[in-house]
């Protein structure tokens, strides 16, 4: 079976469909049954923005990262791992129980193509910006927002280029602002000492590989005039938390506070040590993330700058190959491409968002940039996707 | 190249024993498409390698492509036909470096979004290929065993979760000389059924005292190896331009003698260890994900009637502000952790065992080590089903068979 083992499939692309139904209807079972959320109709939009000036609006995408499988979180095994969600989140928010991602399962690529709306191509370890014009430029472009508007927060160098595409119509100076908190820490914490690579060798696929920085990140020196965070401050707070994904939350904190932006992207990876192929390190990834998911809503509820006017987006960018498939090693990875690590689920909550529905229908990943451009009244002309019905 | 355009002088470069094979099927190479023969050869250029099974299942695959009349292979291989490959595709050396070509095949299948079609291709191949070569059902039933939570005194969550409900659960078992039963278990079955590479003895800390007849492979003898390849690995990732597919195909080009390898006298059981650590995610840091994946390897490769596998403590995943603050100490252990490991370990040990021909008759035993609790799946012993009375691991090994 030369070819079945060369791609290791596991099961033909008709019944894959079929899987994914499955698949969906069991969440959506368990979400109304475990949750109390009922079942939404697609007669049902959202509730538009009314009493919510536009131009305050602001919208916050956490990626549930990188990658979870439902039987570590919405199945009823899995569950326990995620208690923030079932108990705080997902009774205030619109569910959507079938998100399919047709595109390369890297977790760079990915959340470019999330962030694009197009299934982006590029090289998921190579130091380069997605193709397709990013929801930043489309929001920076069209709306004439000033680079503080739109931020991004994410764990690994490789996500260096992400807030700004190579695209000639946008592109150059139309992205968003890049923040890499690990990057900083170990700027920060070495001072010129080489003592601390370690802490940028955070790529768990290939964990001793880190790709050379490219692009307008985020400097050390900006920690204090835009943050408001002085090195020391900084140093010492880092030392007290155990992930990078703890140290990212930490400076969304910052960053609500002192800028404040109207569009805020914070790339969760926590999950990721998955490949390393320790279950009990991907559970603890999971429920981790799981808090910091609740955290950052509590902040948004919190700062008198979101509370009131601030949609947020959780999803994950992709899952993690099924048990059942014998080409892949069920958790540890997600490279078989087969239904189970291409569908996951979207979670909207806060202004225009209906609370306690669930939607089982079909939609694309790449179906969110197209969304937030129906609600922050932009046009993402490029992208592949279409705007949610049920959040516009 | 096409293959089409292949000869027999194509393959000088193979190995001996691969070279004899593909000799008798040039012909058959040469009618299959591009998106699929370099698949095959992946498999063929490493037969000097391979284990009996292995080696058994490459035979009957090319013969069987042989006897394909040109119709048979036009309706085989049409889905694959279809498959677009790039000009830089088909420059490559695919003859001589299948496996890069595979690998960049893979990244081209994602890239153009062809998986799908490709998965499908594969698949009905796949299927094609078991009817027409049936499973060979292997001469006794096979038994895999897992022993995991080694170092822990207590632990009060429930184990076997995803095992329980296809066996029995037992909760009084006495673990008195458990590993040692269960060694001696493993070499009456290789004294019984004498065949190379049958019966296994995987540890993922360091090998207790077992029979000679047992094949053995354990975290700790591989340690000077684990280091060389850790050290090749760090080196490699520091030089400049080196990506992470570039450093996987290097690591996938090591060989036994260049990492200080080969003197067992064994060239399958070394290439197959050295895989286990330029292949395997993690094999390298973690020792729960090395016996997990070595069992995974050895059952899919080498179809063994018995496998014991061991998990043992791995070191302990220190969180950032110990790695911000601590320097160069040597690795904490984590037993809880592997203990979560070594249960998730358990389970797809016994998946990887029931993919394998005669899963029906097969049967597997996971225990928590030196403690009362087990799980014994087998054809005879009722599913989902739970026993309080005070038994010996003999006793549930003679209920099992």
């Amino acid at each position: 079976m030369a070819s079945g083992r060369a791609m290791q499939p596991s099961g033909a692309t008709n019944c894959a469909r079929e899987l994914i139904h499955q698949f969906a209807r069991t969440r959506r079972d368990f979400l109304r049954s475990a949750a109390g959320l009922a079942l939404g109709s697609t007669l049902l939009g959202g509730r538009a923005f009314a009493g919510s000036s536009l131009k305050k609006r602001k919208v916050v995408v956490i990626t549930f990262g990188g990658g979870a499988r439902d039987q570590e979180t919405f199945a009823p095994e899995g569950q326990e791992n995620i208690p923030q969600l079932m108990r705080e989140l997902i009774p205030q928010s619109t569910f959507f129980t079938q998100v399919v991602n047709r595109g390369i399962l890297g977790h760079y690529v990915a959340t470019a193509s999330l962030a694009t709306g197009v299934y982006e191509t590029i090289n998921n370890f190579a130091s380069l910006p997605p193709e397709n014009p990013t929801v930043f430029e489309y929001f920076r472009k069209d709306l004439k927002r000033p680079s503080s508007d739109a931020w991004v927060v994410a764990p690994s160098n490789g996500f260096n280029r992400i807030g700004e595409s190579s695209h000639r119509s946008y592109g150059l100076g139309l992205g968003a602002r890049v923040i890499l908190p690990k990057h900083l820490l170990t700027a920060a914490i070495s001072k010129g000492r080489s003592d601390y690579e370690h802490l940028l060798r955070d790529n768990y696929e290939t964990p001793l590989y880190a790709p050379e920085l490219a692009g307008s990140e985020f400097e050390l020196d900006q920690l204090e005039r835009i943050l408001k965070l002085s090195v020391d401050d900084f140093r010492t707070h880092a030392k007290t938390l155990s992930s990078p994904d703890e140290l990212s939350v930490y400076i969304v904190r910052q960053l609500m506070r002192q800028v404040a932006p109207s569009l805020l992207w914070i790339t969760m990876h926590d999950i990721d040590v998955a490949h390393a192929g320790a279950y009990s390190l991907y559970i603890e990834g999971i429920r981790r993330t799981d808090r910091l998911c609740a955290e950052v809503w509590k902040m948004i509820q919190s700062e008198p700058e979101y509370a009131g006017k601030t949609t947020l987006f959780i999803l994950p960018d992709f899952g993690r190959d099924s048990d059942d498939d014998p080409g892949g090693n069920g958790f540890q990875h997600h490279r078989t491409g087969d239904a189970f690590s291409r569908t996951t689920w979207l979670m909207a909550l806060g202004t225009g968002v209906r609370e306690g529905v669930v939607y089982d229908r079909a939609m694309e990943s790449v179906d969110l940039v197209p969304t937030i451009g129906s609600m922050l009244d932009f046009s993402a002309s490029l992208a592949q996707g279409k705007p949610i019905q049920e959040l516009v | 190249m096409l293959p089409r355009d292949l000869k027999p002088e194509s393959f000088e470069r193979y190995p001996a024993e691969a070279r004899k094979v593909v000799r008798n099927y040039v012909g058959a190479f040469q009618r299959l498409p591009l998106s699929f023969l370099p698949s095959l050869l992946r498999e063929v250029i490493d037969y000097d390698y391979k284990f009996p099974a292995e080696r058994k299942a490459v035979e009957k695959e090319l013969a069987n492509l042989e006897s394909l009349s040109a119709e048979q292979t036009t309706t085989w291989f049409q889905s694959f036909t279809q498959i677009e490959l790039s000009p830089k595709l088909e420059r490559l050396d695919w003859v001589n470096a299948p496996a890069q070509f595979v690998e960049q095949l893979s990244a081209h299948l994602w890239t153009t979004h062809q998986l799908d079609r490709f998965r499908k291709a594969a698949t009905d191949y796949a299927g094609r290929l078991h009817a027409a070569i049936p499973p060979e059902i292997p001469g006794a039933p096979r038994l895999g065993i897992a022993v995991i939570g080694q170092g822990i005194a207590s632990y009060s969550e429930p184990l076997f979760r995803k095992l329980r409900p296809h066996g029995a659960h037992f909760t009084r078992v006495k673990p008195e000389n458990g590993l040692e039963l269960l060694l001696e278990e493993v070499a009456a079955r290789a004294k019984k059924h004498p065949i190379p590479y049958a019966h296994w003895y995987v540890d993922g800390g360091e090998e207790a005292k077992y029979d000679p007849g047992i094949t053995c492979i354990s975290y700790r003898a591989l340690e000077p190896l684990r280091t060389v390849v850790l050290r090749r690995m760090r080196s490699e990732s520091e030089k400049p331009g080196m990506g992470p597919e570039a450093l996987r195909t290097l690591l996938a080009q090591m060989t036994p003698s260049e990492l200080g390898l080969g003197k067992t006298g064994d060239p399958v059981l070394d290439r197959f260890q050295v895989k286990l650590l330029t292949e395997g995610s993690g094999t390298q840091i973690f020792s729960t994900t090395f016996a997990q994946w070595t069992a995974r390897e050895t059952l899919r490769r080498a179809q063994p009637l018995t496998l014991l596998v061991r998990f043992a403590p791995r070191q302990r995943q220190k969180p950032m502000n110990e790695l911000l603050t601590e320097r160069n100490e040597s690795p904490e252990l984590d037993p809880m952790g592997s203990l979560v490991d070594g249960d998730m370990g358990a389970y797809y040990n016994w998946l990887n065992q029931q993919r394998l021909p005669g899963a029906e008759q097969s049967s597997f035993l996971a225990w928590f080590e030196r403690h009362g609790e087990a799980v014994a799946i087998c054809p005879v012993l009722p599913r989902g089903t739970e026993s309080a009375s005070v038994a010996g691991l003999r006793d549930v090994l003679s209920w099992m068979s």
